[in-house]
């Protein structure tokens, strides 16, 4: 592998938990690779160019464009989707919070908000509505006016934080 | 649209990076943060790319404390530069740099390497290196050279680095107590490329000022330092606007960059006197 240019490339890596072994084409990108290879279109692929934020997954515990990482390039990485991110209940008061506040209509842009934002819940002190917009301003929705989202997050990251004090 | 890649390696270090790129024949491509490239790949614009990924040598990644200079590896990504403690201390500029570039999911792979290389003129540490007169070091299959900043940045997305050559690290002076370093910017959307940028360093021994998206590389203007340093600061606009020649397009038009690359050095001198612009 390491001496000379392949036009498949052989990968292992975990995706949401389970081993995954594969043979790409050099030019693959990883959101392809999950949706049509993997069959996990929790993602979504729009741009392709890292505006739009749709295709935002965990690679190594960092949110990153789907459409700007090539699936060759992961050897022995950790992926998370939404898929596996919901199984583990890890964004589960993110998810609810959205529900509860309406932050979603078609729900394209959702699995890349809900991905982009998980990685605020860590962040202290938690961070004021600025902030937020701030942090989310990689993530189109052409439906909610984002408004109602950034009400999710914020409720979301309040109730982190009375949790992290209880 | 989807990328198309004549093939991929993965280096496994500095010297075998050089190694395929050498045998890559013409065809060979530095892969680091993708970022840049792989957006390019996937509208087509670069096709059949014999891709050397460099993105996991850790031997170019990091910053260190050198005495008098800080030594930044090409593969630190802007997420790093960003929350790095020297960089904060000792090179701030490139700190607030940071908070311009993209968006986070971008900027947890871009590197600050791939950013200088790629050279786009509308790019915040094009400019903010070249401000901070910084040294860019240099790897390719005759050894090692080094470049300064204001040597680098040739033309639009063109520097000085040759085929088969790679950006192993960038070194700077450290700013010294009392020293300012400020960016401003106008942006349509927060992340967005600038329409116009401005950095300004005051330190005792006089001012430094270095332009983006206002010509086909960042812009020092020696003449607006020069009119800091001895002057007013309605001089320095003035003599601003005589040194640059932005161009005119979908985004704004040339008149409208000056006048803002003017407005942009008003609220930079302000923020650091602490006044009104
Ligand atoms: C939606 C979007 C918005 C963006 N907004 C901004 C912005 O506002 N401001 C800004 O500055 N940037 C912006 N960028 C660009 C981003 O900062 C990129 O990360 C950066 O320009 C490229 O860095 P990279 O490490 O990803 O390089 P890559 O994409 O891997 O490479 C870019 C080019 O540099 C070459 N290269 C890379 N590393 C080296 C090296 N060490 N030696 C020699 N050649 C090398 C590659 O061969 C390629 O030609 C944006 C990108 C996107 C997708
Ligand atoms: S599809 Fe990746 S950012 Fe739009
Ligand atoms: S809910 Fe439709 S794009 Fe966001």
């Amino acid at each position: 592998m390491s001496d000379s240019f392949r036009a498949k490339v052989d990968i292992a890596l975990t995706v949401n938990g389970e081993p995954v072994e594969a043979r790409v084409p050099a030019g693959r990108h990883l959101i392809d690779f999950l949706r049509l290879d993997l069959g996990l279109t929790g993602a979504h692929a729009s741009c392709e160019h890292g505006v739009c934020g749709a295709c935002t997954v965990r690679v190594d515990g960092d949110a990153v464009r789907g459409c700007l990482t090539l699936a060759a390039q992961l050897d022995g990485s950790e992926v998370w989707t939404v898929e596996g991110l919901s199984d583990t209940a890890e964004i589960r008061v993110l998810q609810d919070a959205f529900v509860a506040r309406n932050a979603l209509q078609c729900g394209f842009c959702t699995p890349g908000m809900l991905v982009a934002a998980q990685e605020l819940l860590h962040r202290r002190p938690i961070p004021d509505r600025a902030a937020i917009r701030e942090h989310l301003s990689g993530n189109y929705c052409r439906c909610t006016g984002y408004e109602a989202i950034v009400d999710a997050v914020e409720d979301t990251l309040r109730k982190c934080a009375d949790e992290d004090m209880a | 649209m989807k990328a198309q890649a004549g093939g991929y390696v993965r280096a496994t270090d500095v010297s075998h990076a050089l190694r395929m790129l050498a045998e890559a024949d013409g065809a060979g491509r530095v892969l680091a943060g993708g970022q840049s490239l792989i957006a390019a790949m996937n509208m087509r614009l670069s096709t059949g790319d014999m891709l050397v990924d460099i993105s996991r040598l850790a031997e170019l990644s990091g910053v260190t404390d050198d005495g008098d200079c800080l030594r930044i590896g090409a593969l630190t990504r802007h997420v790093d530069i960003g929350r790095d403690p020297l960089i904060r201390r000792f090179a701030p500029l490139l700190s607030e740099a940071v908070d311009h570039i993209a968006h986070a999911a971008i900027r947890n792979r871009g590197t600050i390497g791939g950013a200088l290389a790629h050279a786009d003129p509308a790019a915040e540490f094009p400019a903010a290196i070249l401000c901070l007169d910084a040294t860019l070091h240099i790897q390719g299959p005759d050894g090692t050279r080094s470049v300064a900043a204001g040597d680098f940045f040739v033309d639009v997305f063109t520097t000085d680095l040759q085929e088969g050559e790679i950006l192993i690290a960038i070194t700077l002076r450290k700013c010294a107590q009392g020293e300012h370093q400020v960016l401003e910017e106008v942006a349509r959307r927060s992340g967005d490329y600038a329409l116009a940028g401005l950095c300004l360093i005051r330190r005792s021994s006089g001012h430094r000022v270095a332009l983006l998206s206002v010509g086909a590389t960042p812009v020092l203007a020696t003449g607006a330092m020069a009119a800091l340093d001895t002057g007013t600061v309605d001089e320095a606009v003035a003599a601003l606007k005589t040194e640059i020649d932005p161009p005119s397009d979908t985004q704004a038009s040339a008149s409208y960059r000056k006048h803002l690359a003017g407005v942009l050095l008003r609220r930079a001198v302000a923020r650091i006197e602490g006044g009104q612009p």
